[in-house]
């Protein structure tokens, strides 16, 4: 396609993406690995799947992945273990120490044995902590309980005893008798179980228990005030302490089993006060014991987890590079005599000095008695595109690929976004003052640049300290239209020289309703700041920004059609220079390049003619004389002239393309069927290119609707698009009926208003209307208002509104002349690209 | 509201159909399952699951694999989408979404209590219940000597109570006895649930009711075939049928009497869209006839994706997902204990 590069344009590595060839390396598999290993180093070769029928496991170095796999899953074990127990790995170098994959597999093995099993021990020394620490409470809670029960008991027996003395009536002591005779019958017989469940199952517990014996049991919980640990699971949870009485042994079975299915830890309780005491001292003895053992266990433990966070991160970016050389080397086929690996990969032109050095290299270091063998493929396959960036084209680039990755080697938009971008997003945002602030936070990214990149970020905070540049340019952008358009925060100042405009007299104080003369010099530079708050001053602004609009909008989609001329220059593509450019250009010029002439003419002569009159009438009655709209002379033969141009242009566009192409495509088939007679080994090889060409079919009118439909996207999206750059204007004020409607239409979303408009409501409305009051609350409360409006809405959503409408007029109404973004991206195989995809 | 569900549908249930539509776009597909298929060891298929969805569960397990750990992970799955969707869900698709798990609660007491008939240890049994159908009290089964005392003690809690009404007996728990019991909640379960579907109306009820009616029927053959040659009578056996499906009422007549396969396939042959499943079948096999029935099945589940705006796809990709848990356990097996040759068996390709 574009093997030869024309010598005409100096080489712009921008403009177009780097030349790429396909490549195929022969390499010996001895010196497999290191080679590839070598060539990840380097980063820029793309390596073809050439096994993609094959499933993973089928591959060669399946295995190795395998292990790679394991060693991953041991590093992320002990990562988890480190973050555990607070151990960060330590982010200092390493001593690079060698060791090889085998090495590392073993070491890796030893390791997590060593904390699994101290992990193990661990676990069961804290079960049994815990266990304790549980029946500690349990014994404490049902001491308690079991002490007020009996104090309690004592007192209701003494009470019945006074009852019984005080008070002697017929049945009375009938019934005590029966209660007191029950009691020590029951008394015989009752068991118990003291133990804990945790609270939120307390309630379900104790109604099956209920149901479980027919109500003849008693419960008694109390909550723990402090989550406890549990045993078996080792999670904190609330727990409740129970005591259950019984009787029977039947019950006694059930409540057991009950206790197991709610996971209630059951715990031996005496009622003998004095063996409680001395079991509570017991425990507490235990416990201490057990502490310092976990105690000197953990510390045991953190000291491996700090051995191995120090080399954690080594070892984590060598099992990683290690996985990806295996699926590279999966990547590539078997020699049939399964001595050498053969691949085959994208790699960009300049670059292939550097990967012959590489391969010699490897042959070298790996001592193999033959190098790799490096030749270049010719194909008719559409290579990757891939484009040089650095640090500040990033950014643009990216915003053009947003839109689709660019064709190989065709023109670039990325290279005019760099400027055009931040510029019409000036155009909509300017305001030095804001500006200003854009510029200060943009600042701090890029001061900290260094210090941020390495770090995870918000996902906002990512996107615009990953836009930085871009927002360094908008801001600066911002500032110098802000200072054209002479708002500070929309408030005006006298920043170059006075006024040109006075008051006729002394007595006139308010410039708003009075007229004014003129007494200095223009204005040099800028809105002049006496128009600010006058009546006139949206009439004259308005017209001032739509026509600057329409000049940037014809400028910008001038540029988009000359870029076409150059592509197809690049792909020697004559048709589309004869049968798109050229009548394109004449097309668009004739009516919006002439209607930007007319406003520059009118700009310089100061003519009072009616631009809508001219250009409405130019179409409805072009023999019509123009009267008091005539700006120069000769203006109606223009005219004329121009609308039969634009018509002409119509039909150029529509109709020759598609037979000319189809008479080439019968040119190149007659050609083709001469071939086959010559030989037929040759036959077979046209059949083989034939088919991998991929254009037999030539399908006239599908071609012709394609041009239909382009021909008429093109006309009337001149139309559309002139009108789609209003927003430029648009955006800045909406006050006007016409921009409210065109704001409307326009505008991709509704919510975005106009922003010198909105900027000067938050300034009079909030900021002036406080200051009146002459109340220093007042004033204060109107300041934060004005200081969070101007953050919130006019230097965060607005700057949002701008940036997605100069998005979108880059993206439909500057790249659709050209840019057909149907490419794919470059993506080698690269150590350095690796660490960032994969967390 | 027929017709007008469109209109509202997706105000509740639009993000939760897009998330199980989500879900259902990862399920393996036949290329994943000859891929599975093809694999040597267990690690393979570790390997190749890992760049499927179940890859962050299976990812960390260390290397001698299990057939029970794939298994539990990939279950695993199923149940943290499942209770993601239930936590988003409202009503009413949060019932339904409870209505789905009901047969694993069945399948799980009807385990536990099989299981401390025959004295196995509690936490052992606990470990094989479906996690979908674990309620807070199931432990306490075990404690349970009857129906009676059964239904008393733990499942009046459960949302199962209701169907418990028609096997209440002070009967001593045998193996016949859960065995009905099984059956006759499933059919008070289906019942139900089809009651509930069609009072949601719409797309819903038309489609449920086409797959509980198939889930019916297959139950039906089942406890037919089952019982040919038990000590179950035939009214028994009619009353384990549930009474919707398209075998109801007359097929059901008719099965009721069956005494060999062969009078089943007879009766199912009148049956338009059974027959294409029978006359797969060679006289007098029958171990096919399940894989035949889940074929069905799943032909019938991926149908009901065609549909928008109606929560059969919840049920339909919760029924998938399960029969993908059987294929990889089936595979896993097969692959475990070197019978590659019986693979294909009993996988049911999804897609």
């Amino acid at each position: 396609m574009g093997e030869v590069r024309g010598g005409c344009c100096p080489p712009m590595d921008l403009f177009r993406s780097e030349a790429m060839q396909l490549v195929q390396l022969i390499i010996p598999i001895e010196s497999a690995h290191v080679t590839v290993s070598y060539l990840g180093d380097l980063g820029f070769l793309q390596f073809k799947d050439l096994n993609s029928e094959k499933s993973p496991f089928q591959r060669t170095y399946a295995a190795q992945i395998k292990k790679c796999g394991d060693m991953a899953r041991k590093l992320r074990f002990f990562k988890e273990q480190m973050d555990k127990a607070g151990v960060s790995p330590s982010s200092k170098p390493v001593t690079q120490t060698d060791i090889d994959m085998d090495g590392l597999d073993l070491k890796l093995g030893e390791l997590e044995a060593e904390l699994v099993e101290m992990n193990a021990n661990n676990d069961k020394l804290q079960r049994t902590y815990n266990e304790l620490i549980e029946y500690k409470l349990v014994l404490l809670k049902a001491g308690e309980f079991f002490s007020s029960a009996l104090s309690s008991a004592t007192a209701q027996q003494r009470e019945i005893e006074s009852h019984q003395v005080g008070e002697e009536s017929l049945d009375t002591p009938l019934l005590a008798d029966q209660e007191i005779s029950t009691d020590s019958s029951k008394q015989v017989k009752l068991g118990f179980l003291t133990g804990l469940v945790p609270k939120e199952k307390s309630l379900a517990f104790e109604r099956i228990i209920f149901r479980a014996t027919r109500g003849n049991v008693f419960i008694r919980q109390s909550a723990i005030e402090v989550p406890v640990i549990d045993p078996i699971s080792g999670e904190k949870i609330e727990k409740n302490v129970f005591v259950v009485f019984y009787s029977g042994e039947r019950a006694k079975t059930k409540i057991l089993k009950i206790c197991e299915a709610f996971g209630a830890n059951r715990y031996p309780f005496t009622e003998d006060l004095g063996k409680q005491n001395q079991i509570i001292d017991e425990v507490s003895g235990k416990v201490s014991e057990l502490k310092t053992t976990i105690d000197a266990g953990l510390l045991h433990r953190s000291n491996l987890l700090q051995t191995i966070g120090d080399q954690f991160v080594q070892w984590n970016s060598l099992v990683r590079k290690e996985k990806s050389i295996c699926h590279t080397l999966n990547m590539l086929s078997l020699d049939v005599t399964k001595k050498c690996l053969v691949a085959e990969g994208w790699s960009p032109v300049f670059a292939s000095k550097q990967i012959q050095e590489a391969l010699q290299r490897a042959a070298f270091d790996s001592s193999s008695q033959v190098g790799a063998i490096f030749q270049v493929l010719h194909t008719k396959e559409s290579p990757p595109t891939y484009f040089r960036t650095n640090i500040f084209t990033t950014a643009f680039q990216e915003i053009v690929d947003a839109y689709g990755v660019a064709r190989y080697q065709e023109a670039n938009p990325g290279v005019y976004t760099i400027v055009t971008f931040p510029f019409l997003f000036a155009v909509m945002f300017g305001d030095w003052g804001h500006g200003i602030c854009l510029l200060l936070t943009t600042l701090v990214f890029i001061i900290r640049e260094n210090k941020l990149s390495g770090q995870k970020l918000g996902d906002i905070t990512e996107m615009t300290f990953g836009g930085r540049y871009v927002i360094l340019l908008m801001a600066l952008f911002s500032i110098y239209t802000g200072l054209i358009y002479n708002e500070f925060f929309s408030v005006p100042f006298e920043l170059f020289g006075h006024s040109a405009y006075a008051c006729r007299d002394l007595s006139c104080r308010d410039a708003t309703t009075d007229g004014l003369i003129k007494v200095g010099p223009t204005y040099p530079f800028g809105v002049d700041p006496v128009w600010h708050g006058t009546r006139s001053e949206l009439p004259f602004l308005n017209s001032l920004k739509m026509k600057m609009s329409i000049l940037l909008g014809v400028a910008q989609m001038n540029l988009g059609i000359i870029l076409s001329f150059f592509n197809a220059v690049y792909f020697r593509n004559g048709l589309n220079i004869w049968f798109q450019f050229i009548p394109q250009m004449i097309f668009l010029n004739s009516l919006f390049g002439y209607l930007s002439l007319l406003i520059i003419v009118k700009w310089a002569t100061g003519s009072q003619a009616d631009l809508y009159h001219v250009m409405i009438y130019m179409f409805l009655s072009p023999t019509d004389e123009l009267g008091e709209n005539q700006l120069f002379a000769g203006q109606k033969m223009v005219q004329q002239v121009l609308l039969l141009l634009a018509l002409v242009s119509v039909p150029w566009m529509l109709l020759p393309k598609p037979f000319l192409m189809k008479k080439q495509h019968e040119d190149r088939h007659l050609g083709q069927s001469y071939t086959p007679l010559q030989s037929t080994e040759e036959s077979l090889q046209v059949e083989v290119n034939h088919d991998s060409h991929g254009h037999e079919e030539f399908e006239f009118s599908e071609v012709f609707v394609h041009q239909l439909i382009h021909t008429i996207e093109f006309v009337l999206g001149a139309v559309s698009n002139t009108a789609s750059y209003l927003r430029l204007w648009a955006l800045r004020h909406l006050i006007h009926p016409v921009g409210l409607i065109m704001c409307f239409i326009l505008s991709l979303s509704f919510c975005s208003l106009a922003h010198s408009e909105l900027s000067s409501v938050f300034y009079e409305k909030v900021l002036l209307l406080a200051w009146g009051f002459n109340n220093v609350i007042i004033l204060i409360v109107g300041i934060i208002i004005f200081i969070f409006a101007t953050i919130g809405v006019l230097l965060v959503m607005e700057t949002l509104s701008a940036f997605l409408h100069a998005l979108r007029l880059h993206w439909v109404e500057f790249q659709n002349k050209f840019y057909e973004g149907d490419g794919y991206r470059f993506y080698p195989f690269s150590f350095a690209l690796l660490s960032d995809e994969d967390e | 509201m027929y017709g007008f569900e469109a209109l509202t549908f997706n105000i509740h249930g639009g993000y939760l159909e897009a998330i199980v539509r989500g879900h259902r776009s990862g399920l393996l597909t036949a290329a994943d399952y000859n891929n599975l298929c093809q694999c040597e060891t267990l690690d393979d298929i570790k390997m190749h699951l890992t760049a499927t969805e179940y890859g962050p569960y299976l990812q960390n397990e260390p290397s001698p694999l299990h057939t029970t750990t794939i298994v539990e992970k990939c279950t695993l799955k199923l149940v943290d989408e499942y209770k993601h969707m239930l936590c988003q869900a409202t009503e009413p698709l949060s019932t339904f979404l409870e209505y789905c798990t009901y047969g694993h609660m069945i399948d799980n007491v009807v385990l536990i209590v099989t299981g401390t008939l025959h004295e196995r240890d509690v936490q052992e049994l606990l470990e094989k219940c479906h996690p979908l159908g674990m309620f807070d009290s199931i432990a306490t089964l075990a404690v349970a000597q009857n129906m009676r005392e059964l239904y008393r003690l733990v499942l009046v809690d459960t949302p199962l109570a209701p169907y418990f009404s028609e096997c209440i007996t002070s009967e001593d728990l045998d193996d016949m006895n859960i065995e009905i019991m099984r059956n006759t909640l499933y059919k008070a379960y289906l019942e139900d649930f089809y009651r509930f579907c069609q009072k949601l109306g719409g797309a819903t009820a038309e489609i449920m009711s086409d797959l509980l009616a198939f889930e019916a029927d297959r139950r039906a053959v089942n406890i037919t075939i089952n019982s040919i040659g038990t000590e179950l009578t035939r009214d028994d056996r009619r009353k384990l049928y549930s009474n919707f499906g398209l075998l109801y009422p007359y097929g059901h007549e008719e099965l009721a009497v069956c005494e060999d396969l062969d009078q089943v396939r007879g009766v199912m042959e009148k049956y338009p869209p059974y027959q294409s499943i029978f006359s797969r079948l060679s006289y007098g096999e029958s171990q096919l006839l399940d894989k035949a029935f889940y074929e069905e099945e799943v032909k019938r589940l991926c149908l009901s994706f065609e549909q928008q705006f109606h929560y059969a796809v919840f049920f339909a990709y919760m029924r998938l997902r399960e029969q993908e848990i059987r294929n990889l356990m089936w595979i896993s097996e097969c692959v475990a204990q070197n019978q590659k040759s019986r693979v294909h068996d009993s996988v049911v390709f999804i897609f």
